[in-house]
C-alpha cells in the first residue's frame, strides 16, 4: 500500500512536468509576437519591450524554461506584469473564497446527487426514477452561469430570501459567509450533481441484479439496510471515482460562478487577468488547478481500498 | 433524421419511411432531440427572414426597451434588437459545436490510430495527453485564448484543442482491444494488408462509439464557447453570439433580466438537443450499455 502510493506520487512528476511545459511554451507556439498580444492594441513600443524582458522572451527558450520550472518549484510562480505583484501572493489572497465555494459546493453535490441515485435505482422505471433522470439530462444542458441567474431572479429578486451577490469571509460569522455561498454552491454544483446522481443510478443497477442483495432481503434485512449497506457500498467505487474526474468540472465552474456572484477568489483573479492579458497569473492558476486536480484523483485511487477491500495494491 | 428522409430519393418509399418512423417511435430521445435540432438549424439558416433586423445596429434612442410586440425580446444598453442578435446568435453556436466536434473527432481518430498501432508513439503520445487532461478544459481553452486574438476561428481552435485528448483516449482504446479481436486477428493471420485491416475491420468498427463522443462534444463545445464569450475571453465582442450578449447583460441583469434570459433559453435548449439525440444514438447503438446508463 505504502509503495503504491510513494508510486503514484512519483508519477505525477511527469505528468505536471507536461503540464508545466504546455502552459509555459504556449507563449511561444501561439501564432505572433506574445509581447504584441499581452500589450494590447493601444500598447506603445516601450511597452512592448518592457512585457518583451519581464517574461524573458529576449532568452533562449531551453534556458527561461528551466529559469522558470526552478521558480516554480520553489513557490515562485513569476511577477504579475498588471500589478506587478509575485503571482503566488495573488493567488495565496484569494484562495478562501474559493476554497469554501468548493467546499460547500462539494458537500451540496454529494449530500443530494448520491440518494437521489440510489432513490432512482431503488424505484427504476417509476416516475421518481424518470424525474431523476430528467433532471440529469437538463443539468447537463443548463450552462452554470444560466442557473446562476435563475437562482438569482427566483431567490434573490422575487423572494429576497439571500443576498444577489458578494462574498464574506468566514472572519465575518460562518452563517453571513454560508448565506452568500448557498446560490453560488447549487449553481457550481448542478452539473456535477447531474453527473453523480447518473452515475450512482447506474452503479447501483449493476449491484441492486446481483445474487446477495436478494439474499439480503430474504434474510430480513430492513430495506434501507440493504440498500446502503450491501448496495451503496459495493456501488461506491464508480462513484468516488466521477467525483474525482468531475472535480474538473468543478474547477471549470469556479470561473464562472464567481464572476456572476462577484466573489473575490481564483476563478475572479483569472477572469481579470484575461481581460488584462496578465499571462503569468493565468500560467499560475492552470498550474495550480491542474496539481489539485491530479492530487484529488491520486486521493481517489487510494481510497478505493476503503470502499473495496478486495482492491488491493 | 426526418430530413435525410425528404431528400435522399426513396428507392421503396412506404418502407423506408416506415423504417425510419419505426426507429423514432422505438427512440423517443432520438426523435424529440433531432426535432428540436432542426428547429435550431432553421433558425439558422432562415435567420434574415424571421422578422429579424441587422444584429448590430445600434440605436441609442432606443436603449433598453422592455420586450414588446416590436422588440420581441426587448433592446440592449446599445439599443440593440435582443431578439436578431439571440437568433443570429444560433449561427456561431451551431458553427463552432459542428466545427469542433468535426474537427476534434478527425485529429483524435488519427494520433488514436497512430497511438494504438505504434508502441514508441504511444509512449511519448499518450505521456503528453495524460497531461493536457490533467488541465480543466475550459481553462485549457482560456490559456489559449489569452494569448490570441479573439475570432471565431481561434475560439474553435481553442476548445478543439482542449477536447482532443479524450477522443485520443477513446480510439486508443478502442483500437487496443479491436487487435485482439478474432476477426482482426483472423484477418492478420490470413494475410490481409495492414491497410486493408485497418480500412475493412478497425475503422468501421470505432465508428459508432465516435459518433456518439463527438455528439457529446459538439453539445460542450457550445457550453464552452458562451462560457469564454461570458468571461470575455471568446469571440469578439461585436459578433452576436450567445455568451457575448449575456456577457453585455451582466452588469444591468438587475434591470434589464431579459438580455440574459432570452439567449439562455436558447442555449438550453440547444444544447438539450444535441445531448438527447447523443444519449439516444448512444442506446441504439449500444443496447448493452442503454440499459445500464
Amino acid at each position: 500500500m505504502f509503495a503504491y502510493i510513494v508510486r503514484r506520487l512519483l508519477a505525477t512528476i511527469p505528468v505536471m512536468g507536461v503540464v508545466a511545459l504546455f502552459v509555459f511554451s504556449l507563449l511561444y507556439l501561439t501564432p505572433g509576437d506574445p509581447a504584441v498580444i499581452i500589450a494590447g492594441d493601444l500598447a506603445t513600443n516601450e511597452d512592448i519591450e518592457r512585457i518583451r524582458a519581464k517574461l524573458g522572451l529576449d532568452e533562449p527558450f531551453h534556458v527561461r524554461f528551466f529559469t522558470w520550472l526552478w521558480g516554480v518549484l520553489r513557490g515562485d510562480l513569476g511577477i504579475s506584469i498588471f500589478t506587478n505583484l509575485p503571482v503566488t501572493r495573488l493567488i495565496g489572497q484569494r484562495v478562501e473564497p474559493t476554497l469554501m465555494l468548493s467546499l460547500c459546493t462539494l458537500l451540496v453535490t454529494v449530500v443530494f446527487a448520491v440518494p437521489m441515485g440510489v432513490i432512482a435505482a431503488w424505484r427504476v422505471g417509476t416516475w421518481v426514477d424518470r424525474a431523476v433522470m430528467a433532471f440529469a439530462v437538463a443539468g447537463f444542458s443548463v450552462p452554470v452561469f444560466v442557473v446562476a441567474y435563475l437562482l438569482v431572479m427566483l431567490f434573490s429578486q422575487a423572494l429576497e430570501w439571500l443576498p444577489v451577490q458578494g462574498y464574506k469571509s468566514m472572519s465575518e460569522g460562518v452563517g453571513v459567509m454560508l448565506e452568500h455561498l448557498v446560490l453560488p454552491s447549487i449553481a457550481l454544483g448542478m452539473v456535477y450533481m447531474a453527473l453523480i446522481a447518473r452515475i450512482t443510478r447506474a452503479s447501483m443497477l449493476e449491484v441492486l441484479s446481483q445474487d446477495y442483495i436478494r439474499t439480503a432481503h430474504a434474510k430480513g434485512l430492513a430495506t434501507d439496510q440493504v440498500l446502503i449497506g450491501h448496495a451503496l457500498k459495493n456501488a461506491a467505487v464508480p462513484i468516488v471515482t466521477v467525483i474525482g474526474i468531475g472535480i474538473a468540472l468543478l474547477i471549470s465552474g469556479v470561473v464562472v460562478t464567481e464572476t456572476v456572484f462577484a466573489i473575490p477568489g481564483i476563478g475572479r483573479l483569472t477572469v481579470d487577468a484575461i481581460l488584462r492579458r496578465d499571462y503569468p497569473i493565468i500560467q499560475g492558476v492552470i498550474l495550480l488547478f491542474s496539481l489539485v486536480y491530479v492530487l484529488i484523483n491520486l486521493m481517489v485511487d487510494i481510497s478505493y481500498t476503503l470502499f473495496d477491500p478486495r482492491i488491493r495494491y | 433524421m426526418s430530413v435525410a428522409a425528404v431528400d435522399v430519393p426513396l428507392t421503396p418509399p412506404a418502407s423506408r419511411l416506415a423504417r425510419i418512423w419505426e426507429f423514432l417511435r422505438r427512440h423517443p430521445t432520438i426523435a424529440i432531440g433531432s426535432a428540436l435540432l432542426v428547429l435550431v438549424v432553421m433558425t439558422a439558416l432562415f435567420a434574415p427572414y424571421l422578422g429579424t433586423i441587422d444584429p448590430q445596429a445600434l440605436s441609442p434612442a432606443r436603449r433598453l426597451r422592455k420586450p414588446s410586440e416590436v422588440y420581441w425580446f426587448g433592446t440592449d444598453m446599445l439599443g440593440r434588437d435582443v431578439y436578431s442578435r439571440v437568433v443570429y446568435g444560433t449561427r456561431i453556436s451551431l458553427v463552432v459545436g459542428l466545427s469542433v466536434a468535426i474537427l476534434s473527432a478527425l485529429i483524435g481518430l488519427a494520433i488514436g490510430l497512430l497511438t494504438g498501432f505504434v508502441r514508441l508513439a504511444d509512449s511519448i503520445v499518450m505521456r503528453v495527453m495524460d497531461g493536457l487532461m490533467s488541465i480543466p478544459p475550459i481553462l485549457l481553452a482560456i490559456a489559449l485564448m489569452a494569448l490570441t486574438k479573439a475570432s471565431v476561428e481561434n475560439v474553435i481552435l481553442a476548445i478543439t484543442i482542449a477536447e482532443v485528448p479524450r477522443v485520443t483516449r477513446l480510439v486508443r482504446s478502442l483500437v487496443l482491444s479491436l487487435r485482439e479481436q478474432p476477426f482482426v486477428e483472423a484477418a492478420e493471420a490470413s494475410g490481409t494488408s495492414f491497410v486493408n485491416t485497418l480500412v475493412r475491420h478497425i475503422l468501421p468498427n470505432t465508428m459508432a462509439p465516435l459518433l456518439v463522443q463527438a455528439t457529446y462534444i459538439c453539445a460542450s463545445a457550445m457550453i464552452t464557447e458562451a462560457i469564454l464569450s461570458f468571461i470575455g475571453a471568446g469571440t469578439p465582442p461585436n459578433v452576436p453570439s450567445w455568451g457575448n450578449i449575456i456577457a453585455e447583460g451582466r452588469s444591468i441583469f438587475q434591470i434589464a433580466y431579459y438580455i440574459i434570459l432570452f439567449p439562455s433559453i436558447f442555449l438550453s435548449i440547444t444544447v438539450l438537443a444535441v445531448n438527447l439525440v447523443g444519449d439516444g444514438m448512444r442506446d441504439a447503438l449500444d443496447p448493452r450499455l442503454a440499459r445500464r446508463m
